[in-house]
């Protein structure tokens, strides 16, 4: 976690810091056959590349074209016509904008709660003395373990009861914590010095004031961690608000466009109005992605160095 | 690390003073969150699964009844839809998982080991394109797929160009293995073959191969997962560094030589991670199949968690659901805890953070987890 959270160091392309330059050189010694080795290399990558971006390149595509084009003509990048009556369509007669809406305020609520509830119990855990401090954070260890998948029933059946079904409470509520978040945030603290803190305690400040002047802005990068993985989470959930909700108004992205999916606007494929949906719903988290791309693939890629 | 976190000595009163008042404080709002939505939950539902609530006002009034064990019973040893049903799905999840895993694991290694070579120029490029389909919702991503996938999509147009005629892939339920014995002529199965089997399927069922549907299902998961996993090897590739690379060199080892002998050994603690991660992700499949709709394809990609859903939501039969919910809850506690223990007999104390950490970032991104 250590290397997890450490700012990508300053090198240009914050991948490239074990590029040893020497056996680069080396290989340009070794001409003819290397150079082949090499060029057949960089082809099978961008074979490869091609098949995981062109589905998306003409997914685009394929949401300005019209209905029957899109269905006779799928493989071509550049519509004959373009129309945008898909993005028309979505703003006009499918409730887009509200579904929308729903997951933003969603996405908003939950990564703010997540990035506060899950620090502050991360902090506690690893370092404020009390009884029941072991306990509480085995069991956080063995909730990790619970799979995502068998909630569904148990939570539809808790929000029945406290009568949160069916609202933006119970929608939002039982995403505002999450054990993972929780230790990430442990992890985190236990890898900075205490020092620091500790002089602030015995000049007076209290526990709180500590933790949320000297702690937290330490604690940037696993918080910057924490709120890509929440935001994207809550963005990207389907499960739980299949079980939480029924009414139409309170459908999110996932939600509705999944019920696009299994048609219930209409008849025909519709291919232009759905892709044009799933290019929408990814927009924001593709754009998260951009500006942290870094620090997202240095999350994983860093946690092995420890 | 781990140091500053021990147990000190008291100090008496001073700086330590109203710590447990404010610890307590600090993790209630997580161990409120987790208790009611999460623990109690667990336990009404093991209540559900042993009653025969049927759905209406709450499961705890008066009038539901205690059952036992007869809902796990309906869905195993009795023969039955319902058992049927069970049985279908998870011998289709079966080979999903079966084809799922290997796969991905192949590929992502490969992935990795490619991006990483030292001279690759544009290769933030190429993990951007293999990573990005992990960042995206599993319904979009679903979208994109039933549009290439159709009778007359893209996948088919582009073997079609090589002479291919391509299946109605999402709708089409010829499980694989079927559709392969009847190019041999076997259409139909020997007579022992076709009495039902376990779980009340036949064995000409059980080995009846993913159907093309399911196939189509696999192809997107591989897609989606590779990307993840591709970074958990690129952090262990890189953390073998240059020098062994070289000295494998010097000793003349040919690449070939050098990924079975070298890499492929230095790798295994992260191959045992990314099995194991998929081993208990594919288990959980769940959005892609609530989005294509589970009863499409003759009903052979539904899995249990589908089927767990649509038992208790859509069929009302809550105490079945909730049971098949049970099951797959201790099948796949049973494997993370075989997980959890060979990481810790193989790795030395120090690497069971980092392996936990490591399955956390990549849980997040292949199952429910925070997604």
């Amino acid at each position: 976690m250590t290397a997890a959270v450490t700012p990508a160091t300053g090198t240009k392309s914050g991948s490239s810091i074990r590029t040893p330059e020497r056996p680069f050189r080396r290989k340009k010694q070794i001409g003819g056959r290397a150079r082949a080795n090499i060029l057949l290399g960089y082809l099978i990558l961008i074979g490869l590349a091609l098949i995981y971006i062109y589905p998306f390149l003409i997914s685009i595509s394929a949401s300005l074209k019209t209905d029957a084009e899109a269905t006779q003509n799928a493989l071509s990048l550049i519509p004959d016509t373009i129309t945008y009556a898909a993005y028309e369509r979505l703003f006009g007669d499918v409730p887009f904008p509200q579904w929308a809406g729903n997951t933003l305020l969603i996405s908003v609520v939950v990564t703010t709660g997540r990035v506060f509830f899950d620090s502050l119990a991360g902090y506690a855990l690893s370092r404020l003395q009390f009884r029941g401090r072991t306990v509480v954070f085995v069991a956080f260890i063995a909730i990790l373990s619970v799979p995502g998948v068998v909630l569904l029933i148990p939570r539809f059946l808790i929000l029945q009861q406290l009568g949160l079904y069916d609202t933006y409470g119970g929608m939002i509520i039982p995403l505002l914590s999450t054990a993972a978040g929780v230790f990430i945030m442990k992890q985190f603290f236990d890898s900075i010095p205490v020092s620091i803190e500790e002089a602030a305690r015995i000049d007076g400040a209290s526990t709180f004031r500590v933790f949320w002047t000297i702690v937290l802005p330490m604690a940037r990068p696993a918080l910057v961690t924490l709120f890509i993985l929440s935001f994207q989470g809550s963005w990207n959930e389907l499960g739980h608000f299949i079980v939480s909700r029924q009414s139409p108004e309170l459908n999110t992205l996932t939600t509705g466009v999944a019920s696009l999916v299994s048609g219930q606007l209409g008849s025909g494929n519709q291919f232009p109005l759905q892709l044009a949906a799933a290019v929408l719903m990814t927009i924001p988290v593709a754009v998260l992605f951009f500006i942290f791309q870094r620090r997202i693939m240095n999350t994983t890629a860093g946690a092995e160095k420890g | 690390m781990a140091v500053n976190a021990a147990p000190r000595p008291r100090r008496g009163g001073g700086i330590r003073r109203g710590e447990a008042r404010a610890g307590w404080l600090f993790i209630a709002p997580a161990v409120f969150i987790t208790a009611v939505f999460l623990v109690i939950p667990i336990a009404l539902a093991l209540w559900v699964s042993m009653s025969d609530w049927n759905g209406f006002q709450s499961p705890l009034n008066p009038r539901v009844n205690f059952v036992g064990l007869e809902n796990y019973a309906a869905i195993t040893v009795e023969d039955g839809l319902d058992q049927r049903n069970f049985g279908t799905a998870v011998r289709n999840n079966l080979y999903y998982v079966l084809l799922v895993v290997p796969l991905q694991t192949i590929i992502s290694l490969l992935l990795a080991i490619q991006v990483n070579r030292a001279a690759l120029r544009g290769r933030g490029f190429f993990r951007t394109a293999f990573y990005f389909p992990s960042v995206t919702s599993t319904v979009a991503i679903v979208v994109v797929f039933q549009f290439l996938f159709t009778a007359s999509g893209a996948v088919n147009a582009a073997i079609g160009a090589l002479g291919i005629r391509g299946p109605d892939w999402f709708n089409d339920s010829t499980g694989l293995v079927h559709g392969a014995l009847s190019a041999f002529g076997i259409d139909s199965p020997s007579p022992a073959l076709a009495e039902p089997g376990f779980l009340g399927i036949s064995g000409w069922e059980w080995l009846a191969g993913p159907s093309v549907a399911m196939t189509s299902l696999i192809i997107l998961a591989i897609f989606t997962t590779s990307g993840t996993f591709m970074l958990l090897f690129l952090a262990a590739l890189q953390s073998i560094g240059s020098e062994i690379d070289e000295a494998t060199l010097m000793d003349g080892a040919g690449p070939f030589r050098k990924f079975f002998s070298v890499t492929v050994p230095m790798l295994r603690p992260t191959l045992f991670t990314v099995l194991t991660l998929g081993l208990i992700g594919s288990w959980q499949v769940f959005d892609q199949i609530y989005v294509i709709g589970g009863g499409s394809a003759g009903g052979t990609i539904s899995t249990p968690a589908f089927l767990a859903y649509r038992s208790s939501f859509v069929d009302l039969q809550w105490g079945q659901g909730a049971a098949i919910a049970f099951i797959l809850f201790v099948f796949i506690i049973l494997l993370t805890l075989v997980q959890r223990w060979v990481l810790k007999e193989r790795t030395p104390r120090k690497r069971n953070r980092v392996a936990a950490t490591e399955k956390i970032a990549a849980n997040d991104s292949t199952s429910g987890g925070l997604r």
